[in-house]
């Protein structure tokens, strides 16, 4: 799978470029600033890109607008961000085009090198990745918010794992249930919420975090 | 009209009661002084002034209140009172002292006698009865030779009637003539007010310096015993691994795995501290964006109004950020609302931030610590919060920051020249065309008089003078209304500049 890579750090550079390469991924190109990032992202046209928000000449937010404009010109290009932070802003701008195709993670899930090659798998096959830590502001942003209310304990777990992009195979793994478990749960959590029921799970997860955003628009 | 003569009538007369009243409190301190730095009895000396202070104050009070002159106390702060030492002797100087008694009076005979305001209290004790006394004796004065003229005959009693309704008229004038006097030796001179206002300044200043160091030592404190020993302990554990890779892989294992653990609470915690000393969306985005962030991240439902042409001074930004971060939380935890409303927006080189819920209300600024510490954190910026949180809500804060962008030289409109100039002759000329060529002639016009002096319309065949008139008037309005606008303009620019 051909990978752009876009880290300003060499030694996270290079060791993101082995654990990818490890796993079977190409890496097309790997830059170090925004400007070099676009002009990569618009010439490879890479099945995934993995991308560090904060990039030179700025170090502002550079990475994070090479790769949205990048998806403006290439709509559902695949980007997983990475961060040393997680804003729901910028989750929200990541999501707003609605194709899917997204990442966002803390820089920290790289440890867990399993877990981050399968959410750039994920990204790269169209789903999404959302960081846990996104997801748990998300919800507590919406704390007050009647329907979240009413799930149980264990449908919010389930929404939860479901709003990182996971999928019921990945969630009932995660929760020691059976997959069947995972989708009855699931069902009751779309019904509790309102939402329209739909099998592929990539426009699932866009659903619950369209409405998780929705609720405070 | 008519309550207010008489209330302005009694009031000369309270006034007047009060010189006699001053007139004999002068002679007292005089009496005092006297005794004080004649005979010694120096310990009389501030109970005096604090007599004397206390008359000063009411009649301040009574400035304000009844002539509407507002008169700012000029007292110097009060001197801290003495601290013993160890041994809990007090040391003043180069003498030691078993109670507090001495020091305490030397600080405060110090404070009093070197106080230029304690002085000038004294002047206006002395020159009241003559001075002010005077201006508001003219009005009793009016009615009682009215009174006495009436009797006399019926011509003086018409004249005595006039004195006595004249009197009451002046009364207010008069009250009014009082404050004024009291203002020119009780309000604080310049000095005294760059005096104070130094003080204050060192005040914030200090206050500034505290906290920065207050949070640095926060900083040091988190990185030593979060971060550093996490570092130390990664160390070591990788240490022990090493060692055991050979003889037990498994163990080595679990050990790797610990250390993993361990770097990635490290990194939690680098996080939150980063986020304390500067946010990450701050630096990424600006104000702007930032401010949107934490409305996201609010249970409340937040709408953000942000319109800034520029960026603030950073370390504004950074207050600016805390601030609303704090008023968000208390909404939330206590305001009870549940819609918020922040507005940043920016007036001329001030910033103004409001923060409007709609919760229950009765926030009190001398209770939370929460807007102690916003207060604090704007005030090294010049900035004031303003609260207003009745019982029942919806509670607004709002805060003033009056230098927050850099330089101020985006805001400072400098003119051209020839505004100014075109303001000079417009102000100038516009009566040439608007009255005695335009109004006046026309007068003349209407009136069919024979001269014609100096008006150029009358000179003009008949049927141009009507129009001549005319366009010379709204020339005349034309050049006012310009010069109007240009002052305007040039006010707006200075007072954009001076700011």
């Amino acid at each position: 799978m051909r990978v752009v890579l876009a880290e300003d750090l060499y030694l996270l550079r290079d060791g993101l470029v082995r654990l990818l390469q490890a796993h079977g991924f190409e890496i097309v190109a790997a830059v170090e600033s925004g400007p070099e990032l676009l002009r990569a992202l618009l010439d490879e046209r890479p099945e995934v890109a993995v991308v560090d928000v904060r990039l030179p000449p700025t170090f502002t937010d550079e990475g994070l607008q090479a790769a949205l404009a990048a998806r403006r010109s290439i709509p559902g290009l695949p980007v997983l961000v990475l961060s040393q932070h997680v804003e729901q802003l910028y989750a929200r701008e990541l999501l707003a085009d609605g194709t899917g195709g997204v990442g966002y993670l803390l820089k920290d899930r790289v440890f867990n090198s399993a877990q981050f090659i399968d959410a750039v798998r994920r990204v790269a096959g169209g789903g999404t990745a959302m960081d846990p830590d996104v997801i748990a502001k998300l919800l507590a942003s919406n704390a007050r918010h009647e329907p979240l209310g009413r799930l149980s304990p264990r449908e919010r777990e389930v929404l939860e794992l479901m709003a990182e992009g996971r999928s019921n195979a990945a969630i009932a793994q995660r929760l020691f249930l059976s997959e069947s478990a995972v989708a009855k749960h699931t069902a009751n959590i779309f019904a509790k919420l309102d939402l329209a029921v739909s099998d592929d799970d990539n426009r699932r997860v866009l659903a619950v975090l369209a409405y998780l955003n929705g609720t405070r628009a | 009209m008519v309550l207010r003569t008489v209330v302005g009538f009694g009031r000369a007369l309270v006034l007047l009661a009060l010189a006699v009243v001053n007139a004999a409190l002068a002679a007292v301190a005089l009496l005092v002084f006297l005794l004080c730095f004649g005979l010694g009895l120096v310990f009389l000396f501030p109970a005096t002034i604090r007599l004397v202070r206390r008359r000063a104050v009411q009649a301040r009070r009574l400035a304000l209140a009844w002539a509407d002159v507002q008169i700012v106390p000029p007292y110097r702060a009060a001197p801290p009172p003495p601290v013993p030492q160890r041994d809990g002797w007090y040391r003043e100087g180069r003498s030691l002292y078993r109670t507090s008694l001495v020091p305490n009076f030397n600080r405060t005979f110090e404070w009093m006698f070197k106080d230029p305001a304690t002085w000038r209290d004294l002047a206006w004790l002395l020159g009241d009865p003559l001075i002010g006394g005077v201006a508001v004796l003219l009005p009793p004065l009016l009615v009682a030779s009215g009174v006495a003229l009436m009797a006399q005959g019926p011509v003086q009693a018409v004249a005595g009637v006039l004195l006595v309704l004249a009197g009451p008229l002046l009364a207010p004038r008069a009250v009014r003539l009082h404050g004024v006097w009291t203002r020119w030796l009780l309000a604080p001179t310049y000095r005294a007010r760059l005096t104070n206002a130094m003080a204050q300044l060192t005040r914030v200043h200090t206050d500034a310096i505290d906290t920065q160091a207050a949070e640095l030592r926060r900083i040091e404190r988190d990185l030593h015993d979060g971060a550093q020993a996490r570092l130390v302990a990664i160390g070591m554990t990788l240490g022990a691994a090493e060692e055991l890779v050979d003889s037990d892989p498994a163990a080595a294992k679990a050990l790797i795995a610990k250390v993993r653990e361990a770097s990635a609470a490290s990194l939690v915690e680098l996080r939150q501290l980063v986020r304390g000393i500067h946010p990450p969306v701050l630096a990424e985005r600006g104000l702007g964006d930032a401010v949107r962030a934490l409305a996201l991240d609010s249970p409340l439902k937040v709408s953000v109004n942000v319109d800034l042409p520029a960026r603030p001074e950073a370390p504004v930004e950074s207050a600016v950020y805390f601030v609303v971060s704090e008023l968000l939380t208390n909404a939330s935890r206590h305001g009870g609302g549940r819609h918020v409303a922040v507005d940043i927006s920016r007036r001329g080189p001030a910033l103004r931030i409001t923060v409007i819920d709609d919760g229950q209300g009765g926030a009190d600024p001398s209770r939370g610590s929460g807007l102690r510490g916003i207060e604090r954190r704007v005030a090294a910026f010049d900035g004031v919060l303003a609260l207003y949180s009745p019982v029942g809500g919806p509670t607004t804060a709002s805060v003033d920051i009056p230098r927050a962008f850099a330089g101020h030289a985006a805001c400072r409109v400098t003119l051209p020249p020839w505004k100014h100039r075109l303001m000079a002759v417009c102000w100038g000329l516009m009566w040439l065309p608007l009255f005695p060529q335009g109004l006046v002639a026309a007068g003349f016009k209407i009136f069919d008089a024979d001269e014609r002096s100096w008006f150029l319309a009358l000179y003009l065949p008949e049927v141009f003078q009507w129009p001549a008139i005319i366009g010379m008037i709204v020339l005349g309005v034309a050049m006012a209304v310009t010069a109007y606008g240009l002052t305007q303009e040039i006010k707006r620019a200075e007072a954009g500049a001076a700011a």
